[in-house]
């Protein structure tokens, strides 16, 4: 079968050899505990404790500040210290409710497994929702919304992103060969939402033991196919992963939905089998610890909160000294300046490096080669965007397409001259968000 | 930690291919065709082709200088300052050669702002700002090895002209123009490194035989055909030059766009012009219509106009 794929796209050194054959260890954390209440696209959540309070392993101590939010659970046991300003991995200070860890994993008491033939589609999606699920890929999108488009019944395909196009990840991969039967149950709750839809685990053919094993395990389900991906970054980007598979395209101002799609991350899709089986909300997550500054490189099991300086010490610690450390994967993930900060819903990688590409190019004059327009899925022209952004020159930034940008960073990776495209690209188009906003 | 951390926006990685990296390629895919010229009109051309070099990458030096920032490190002024020569006839006076480096770097690249600034091929334009201002200087073919006229103005006059010594490149010419398999050779490189694509070449070439098939006055003579292909700038142009990416178009349709348009400026200027070249005006005409092309070609962004499903 001929893989699936988009057009435009790079291939950059993915580095996964130094965690993918390494299994998933578990970590528990020793210090405290940050639960920041912004993990998510949406408002805050708003606390349900106060300092002093114990709490218990499983326990919300913060509900949805909003429709569009997601509660915060407790994933240790121990005491409420304090509610403050705490630093989060993209630099800014974040309301978070700060637990001291007793080290006694005391668990609230979960609530049964829901049978899902004899639930309804709102008790299963309560059940979602109040177990603080959101988009585990990075974007932190709280899943229930993902699930309960206006006409559930126009649904064709829920498809599971498998393909961990991201450099050095591995977490993803780690999950579906250790507990596929866990995915797979967990597609079949959203299925269930989805009378009419198709299931679709879309897989990057760079893990075709993966493909392998999820088709044997998916055989005799005919609402559940296996399809495999060609490996290209940005194959996991949402847009271009619903046009692999479906062939339907959807553009920055539709919804995958509006393409008939529901689009969940591998560990999402693994939280809601937690939260719908065994009652678990989310309370822990697939880290990807690497780079070559790390002594000892794999994946962990991470409690949501804990602290980056534990998952360090975890690896071994360095190796040699980091230069650049990065929350998520090189593409898409945050540059932190400092390891004090908590581990989120989010956060899919720590990628410590020994040397940095930017800071050591000098970005050039623009030849106007067009790589850039080649590599970009979003088919817009970056060369000519950047300088729109760079002049403010608005009319000519929405003119080119510039809100189609999804940011993937394909067109400074490959910028001969290093002009940071992306990021110029990136500033305008927040502005004209905000912009809009107003 | 005692060091402090690096932080920046993402993407944290580059690739390694730099505008140096791409530049030598071009150099490296240029010296088949030098090499040639050399071997086929002796040790003046290799003389002239150092004359040109020297003169771009002194005039960039000096300019850079006067703007206290050094270029000269991207290897731009040294393609320039090749293909320049390439487009020369071996017979020129050296201060000719010499003076068409420095207009096509002070003139047509530095003057409007340096490199990917440009709106011209500085090597064409230069080579057309001789070609007016010299004109017996830029068409004297004649050496000591060929006395004849090229094989494209032989051609035009009606003459028989011989295909495979064309291929092989043993004819009067400019130093770099006469030998197809060079070019090829060179082409390849560039291709198999991509550097450039199929687009522009490939519909440029297609677009000229059209262009002579309809209007040639030979209808399907494959020989005339053959004779005009491998005769005169047009695979240098056409892969070389046309392709320059600062002075083509950047969006996909429009360099094949681009290429039609040269086609049929090459054809026109060939067939019904005085000259039996027209390669180097076809581009730096074609050139000046780049922005004009580049706006009515800007790509329909991934699922724009995508409602295809019903909310």
């Amino acid at each position: 079968m001929a893989t699936l794929t988009f057009t435009g796209g790079i291939h950059p050194y993915d580095g996964k050899d130094l965690t993918k054959d390494k299994p998933i260890r578990r970590v528990l954390p020793k210090g405290d505990l940050v639960y920041p209440l912004s993990q998510h696209i949406g408002a805050p959540a708003v606390p349900l404790v106060k300092k002093g309070d114990r709490v218990l392993t499983g326990q919300k101590i913060a509900e949805a500040g909003a429709f569009v939010s997601a509660p915060v659970h407790a994933t240790v046991s121990g005491t409420v210290k304090a509610i403050e300003l705490r630093r989060v991995v993209t630099g800014d200070n974040v309301m978070s409710i700060v637990v001291e860890n007793d080290g006694l994993y005391e668990e609230v008491e979960y609530a049964p497994a829901l049978d899902l033939a004899a639930s309804t589609r709102e008790e299963i999606i309560e059940r979602i929702k109040e177990a603080g699920i959101v988009g585990m890929g990075g974007a932190g999108f709280p899943t229930f919304i993902k699930l309960s488009p206006k006409k559930p019944e126009k649904i064709d395909y829920v498809i599971v992103n498998c393909a961990e196009c991201e450099p050095y990840l591995t977490s993803d991969y780690r999950r579906m060969i250790e507990e596929p039967e866990k995915l797979i149950k967990g597609l079949k709750v959203i299925l269930s939402l989805f009378p009419k839809a198709q299931g679709i685990m879309a897989v990057e053919d760079n893990k075709k033991d993966c493909i392998e094993l999820l088709k044997k395990m998916t055989a005799d389900d005919n609402r559940i196919s296996v399809k495999a991906l060609k490996t290209k970054y940005p194959q996991g980007a949402e847009r271009q992963l619903i046009f692999a598979t479906t062939g339907r395209k959807i553009n920055s101002s539709m919804l995958p939905a509006d393409a008939g799609c529901v689009v969940n991350n591998v560990d999402t899709v693994v939280a809601i089998y937690y939260a719908v089986f065994e009652g678990k909300p989310l309370m822990e997550r697939i880290v990807t610890v690497t780079g070559d500054a790390i002594k000892h490189p794999r994946n962990f099991k991470v409690r949501i909160g804990t602290n980056y300086h534990e998952l360090i010490e975890q690896a071994g610690g360095f190796k040699v000294e980091p230069v650049k450390i990065i929350s998520g994967g090189p593409m898409m993930g945050f540059g932190i300046f400092e390891l004090d900060v908590p581990t989120t819903k989010t956060a899919s990688a720590l990628l410590c490096m020994s040397e940095d590409d930017v800071s050591a190019m000098e970005p050039t004059a623009c030849i106007k080669c067009g790589r850039c327009v080649e590599v970009c899925p979003g088919r817009v022209l970056p060369n000519k965007l950047m300088v729109a952004a760079i002049h403010g020159d608005e009319e000519t930034f929405l003119k080119l397409n510039g809100m189609e940008c999804c940011e993937c960073g394909c067109c400074s990776f490959i910028c001969p001259a290093k002009r940071p495209l992306t990021q110029t690209i990136k500033s305008m188009r927040k502005m004209q968000l905000a912009k809009k906003k107003k | 930690m005692d060091e402090l951390l690096k932080v920046s926006s993402n993407p944290h990685v580059r690739s390694k291919v730099n505008t140096m990296g791409i530049m030598f390629a071009v150099v490296l895919a240029l010296l088949p065709a030098a090499g040639f010229g050399i071997y086929n009109f002796g040790v003046r051309a290799l003389f002239i082709i150092l004359v040109t070099v020297v003169s771009t990458v002194l005039t960039e030096f000096l300019f850079g200088l006067y703007k206290k920032k050094q270029t000269i490190g991207d290897l731009s002024a040294v393609v320039t300052g090749l293909l320049l020569a390439l487009n020369l006839p071996v017979s020129i006076p050296w201060w000719a050669a010499a003076m068409g480096g420095v207009f096509a770097i002070l003139v047509v690249k530095c003057l409007f702002g340096g490199l990917g600034q440009n709106f011209m091929n500085p090597a064409l334009a230069a080579r057309c700002f001789l070609l007016i201002s010299f004109p017996a200087l830029m068409t004297n073919f004649a050496t000591d090895a060929y006395t004849g006229a090229t094989p494209l103005a032989a051609l035009k006059a009606g003459e028989e002209v011989n295909i495979l010594d064309m291929v092989i490149g043993k004819t009067a010419g400019t130093i770099g123009e006469t030998s197809l398999i060079a070019i090829v050779i060179g082409a390849c490189i560039l291709l198999l490194l991509g550097i450039i694509d199929l687009r522009i070449p490939g519909s440029y070439i297609v677009t000229f035989v059209v262009f002579l098939i309809l209007f040639g006055g030979h209808g399907i003579n494959p020989a005339y055909i053959a004779a005009q292909l491998a005769g005169g700038g047009l695979m240098l142009g056409a892969f070389f030059m046309a392709t320059d990416y600062v002075t083509r178009p950047i969006t996909p349709k429009g360099q094949y766009l681009y290429g039609i348009v040269l086609g049929i400026l090459t054809g026109i200027f060939r067939v019904f012009g005085s000259n039996a070249e027209g390669v180097s005006y076809a581009i730096i005409l074609g050139n000046l219509l780049v922005p004009l092309i580049e706006n009515i070609t800007v790509p329909k962004a991934f699922g724009k106009g995508g409602g295809r499903y019903e909310k």
